[in-house]
């Protein structure tokens, strides 16, 4: 499992793991998708370049999340694979996804944006990764 | 919660005293059973905006506080400019001046009951609702810009509605103050076609039937009789609101040290209220909270027009529309002066009390009205705010029944569909995109809202008027 929704009291966490940063990074998109509706429906149909940058880690993920949120609403679009590249706080990436079609997703949620609540990037003792916080649905 | 770190002042009010970094004390008004229920965050919470520059009197927690991010859903703390007080884009939330509005129909439970299933699918037809929905309306940049400014206003002049709505809207149906400018492309870009659009999640519309009156002469000022049929609809300002949130939250985020505001969580963020971010977070929130009030506006005209559907002739005026996720400024008695605070209230709704200036000529001798959502499966409320509410927690209260279970837990103990036909077997019809949708907000999923209209009674901040019964339900 490279990434896992965990329990908030009015809304939901999300959390990614990997071997580097990028990796947890793409993981907890992954899950956020998952506050959405079930990732292994979202067919990877077309890309989309999303780059950020922030003064550090953390703000690079809120930052990463809101650029897939922003995405996802105003395009209309579910995302279910990505691509991260990250050097310094600079992050790069590509997601594939498709318009939402609401009968066959049954999106339960649409996420609002990412909060500061439970936000954490760190490298865990085996040298993984690990980044999570909380979305307001 | 552990009650042994609370000092308890009344039945109905515990103190936090003041500790650490603390400024000024929390005060939640609930229950004993209420708060030994309320998760330990909500204290760290409540002590948390307990800390903020400028803080006046106290940090307030609602009876139904729970477990936010930055302050506590459900909590209300009021900011005074002139002593380095802030205003806290956390303490907003994303979704701007979400709130609740109440439409009369003039039609009896009987009326309805034979056409409640058309009913249900003609409304479930008319109101984009659920993730990726959009509405029908378009607006380019100088019509958003007049949206912004204008609110309901503006949506009564585009012919959303009757001008008759506005003077039971909070400030009119229009907030002053609003500025456009400090609004980005990217929130616009997200609201383009969310204009009238109801949203996912919590947001809901519903056809309820008035049950138990608690207080005849409130329910006779705001025109509920047993039996009557009445709509409630839970929304907020759509993805512009959210995008503000997003935007104004970074910057305040990285903003912060250099104002010399230390945060214990960066979800606290804000700005002093005398600075340009702060004033610009200001102008942008109230366009934020013009957008809501313009989408339930739209919204109210698309239930008229499905009504008028189904019951030709049938008019839907409205009893009242309050916002509870919102930063007010407004005046306040404070140690025996009058203040000009900034008043935030995240997930509590204002309550002001019999007499206030602020009301409509025909509920002033009664209180504001106050909506409570509940969930979909038990009751909402209609409580009127409480003589002497501005002395409590700045004319204050409860918004709801507030979550008990996460989300997360809900999809692994309830099922959507289950959970529909349960619901229609007990005469109540659940119209939604999606089960698990359904299943996230499960009637169980909540606190009973009873025992949180009851604590803010008996608190002192809003008295319970009347109780209402679901009886179709639009849940996105």
């Amino acid at each position: 499992m490279t990434w896992e929704t965990f329990p908030h009291e009015a809304d939901i966490g999300v959390r990614g793991f990997g071997v580097t940063l990028a990796e947890a990074f793409a993981g907890v998109a992954t899950a956020m998708i998952a506050a959405v509706c079930d990732p292994a429906q979202v067919m990877a149909r077309e890309a989309v370049s999303i780059e950020c940058a922030a003064p550090d880690d953390e703000l690079l993920l809120v930052d990463w999340l809101n650029a897939l949120v922003y995405e996802m609403a105003t395009r209309h679009m579910l995302f279910s694979r990505f691509e991260v590249n990250i050097a310094g706080h600079r992050l790069k990436a590509k997601a594939w996804g498709e318009s939402i079609v609401a009968a066959r997703h049954r999106p339960a949620a649409e996420v609002k944006g990412v909060t500061y609540c439970e936000l954490a990037v760190r490298q865990q003792p085996d040298g993984s990764w690990l980044a999570q916080c909380v979305v307001d649905v | 919660m552990d009650l042994k770190r609370l000092k308890q002042r009344g039945e109905f009010e515990w103190e936090l005293p003041k500790s650490g970094a603390m400024r000024v004390p929390g005060i939640i008004f609930a229950s004993r059973g209420l708060v030994e229920a309320m998760d330990d965050k909500v204290r760290e919470q409540v002590a948390n905006v307990a800390g903020l520059p400028g803080i006046v009197a106290a940090s307030y927690a609602m009876p139904d506080a729970h477990w936010g991010y930055g302050f506590p859903i459900g909590d209300v703390a009021a900011f005074d400019a002139d002593d380095g007080g802030v205003v806290s884009a956390g303490g907003v939330g994303f979704d701007i001046s979400c709130g609740v509005r109440t439409l009369h129909t003039g039609l009896k439970l009987a009326d309805i009951e034979a056409h409640q299933t058309r009913l249900a699918d003609v409304l479930y037809a008319s109101i984009p609702a659920g993730v990726g929905s959009t509405g029908t309306i378009r607006l380019d940049a100088a019509a958003m810009t007049a949206m912004l400014k204008g609110g309901a206003r503006w949506a009564v002049q585009e012919g959303y509605g009757d001008a008759a709505d506005l003077a039971r809207i909070e400030e009119h149906g229009c907030v002053a103050g609003a500025d456009p400018a400090a609004v980005s492309e990217q929130a616009r870009k997200r609201q383009r076609d969310e204009m009238g659009t109801l949203g996912s999640g919590n947001h809901y519309l519903e056809v309820q039937v008035v049950g138990e009156i608690f207080d005849a002469a409130a329910a006779r000022a705001y025109g509920l009789t047993a039996g009557d049929v009445v709509v409630s609809i839970h929304c907020g300002s759509r993805g512009l609101g959210h995008q503000i949130g997003t935007d104004y939250l970074r910057e305040m985020v990285v903003a912060a040290p250099a104002a010399g505001i230390a945060l214990p969580d960066r979800e606290l963020a804000c700005a002093p209220l005398k600075s340009a971010l702060g004033q610009r977070y200001l102008g942008a929130m109230r366009a934020g909270i013009n957008c809501a009030l313009a989408n339930r506006q739209i919204l109210s005209h698309l239930t008229r027009q499905a009504f008028a559907d189904v019951f030709p002739g049938a008019r839907l005026p409205l009893l009242y529309d309050v916002s509870h996720n919102t930063c007010k400024e407004e005046m306040h008695k404070v140690d025996g002066g009058k203040r000009t605070l900034f008043v935030h209230r995240k997930g509590a709704t204002r309550a002001f009390g019999p007499g206030h200036a602020e009301l409509p000529q025909e509920y002033a001798s009664i209180g504001q009205p106050v909506l409570i959502g509940g969930s979909m499966g038990t009751a909402s409320w209609i409580l009127a705010g409480s003589a002497g509410t501005e002395e409590r927690a700045f004319g204050s209260a409860c918004h709801g029944a507030g979550r008990a279970t996460s989300r997360h837990e809900a999809t692994k103990r309830w099922h959507g569909r289950a959970l529909i036909d349960e619901l229609a077997a007990r005469g109540i019809l659940i119209r939604s995109p999606s089960w698990r949708g359904v299943a996230e907000e499960a009637p169980l999923a909540y606190k009973d809202v009873g025992a949180v209209v009851d604590a803010s009674d008996h608190a002192g901040l809003a008295r319970k008027v009347a109780r209402l019964a679901p009886l179709v339900c639009i849940k996105g």
